[in-house]
């Protein structure tokens, strides 16, 4: 019922989507302190799951069903996760974690 | 070819829930455990989304939208609570 063509993408975007969503759990284990863990998962993770949504829209559409959802969670996803990084390396700045990278003070900081 | 792909996506994501709640569970300081739990919920959206193409079913959608709904709200309530000490305010 799908062309060939619409296959190959769909599987694309799959394979990138999973590929990227493990590159930023490996990152969240991996990298050495809190403020570096946070760069990992808010990135790749976030590529990972619009591949994966990606790949359900063309799925979708290529099946005649053409459904918004897959854009309403990728747009709210996207617009979310540099807010959740943001109010994370705020509380990390706040608790005086120590990092490799110099940091402004929590009293310079509103 | 497509079936593969699936399988493929399936497993890259449980890996990366199982690397996550690693993460959870070790991770030293609380923003730390807070990332980990919003990476997790990150996941499960995907996961979601992967089931709905696997059973090529379209009930799957709400409850991605739901869980992502969700996921950000308690992570921003929980990365308040570490940063201030209290809620509200």
């Amino acid at each position: 019922m799908l062309g060939a063509a619409l296959e190959a993408g769909i599987s694309f975007c799959l394979v990138v989507g999973g590929f990227f969503a493990l590159v930023g759990s490996i990152g969240l284990v991996r990298l050495p302190d809190s403020l570096m863990r946070l760069h990992a998962p808010t990135k790749a993770t976030t590529l990972g799951v619009g591949g994966v949504l990606a790949a359900s829209l063309l799925y979708f559409l290529g099946s005649g069903r053409f459904v918004v959802h897959e854009l309403l969670i990728v747009l709210f996803l996207f617009v979310t996760a540099p807010v959740s990084a943001l109010m994370l390396a705020r509380a990390a700045i706040r608790l005086r974690l120590s990092s490799r990278a110099r940091l402004p003070k929590p009293e310079d900081y509103a | 070819m497509l079936g593969l792909a699936l399988d493929f996506a399936f497993v890259a994501l449980a890996g990366a829930f199982a690397l996550a709640a690693l993460r959870l569970v070790i991770g030293p300081s609380v923003p730390d455990r807070i990332l980990a739990l919003d990476t997790l919920y990150v996941d499960a959206v995907a996961i979601t989304i992967l089931l709905g193409i696997r059973h090529d079913s379209l009930a799957y959608f709400e409850a991605a939208l739901l869980v992502a709904l969700i996921g950000f709200v308690s992570t921003a309530a929980f990365a308040w609570y570490a940063a201030r000490g209290e809620l509200g305010r």
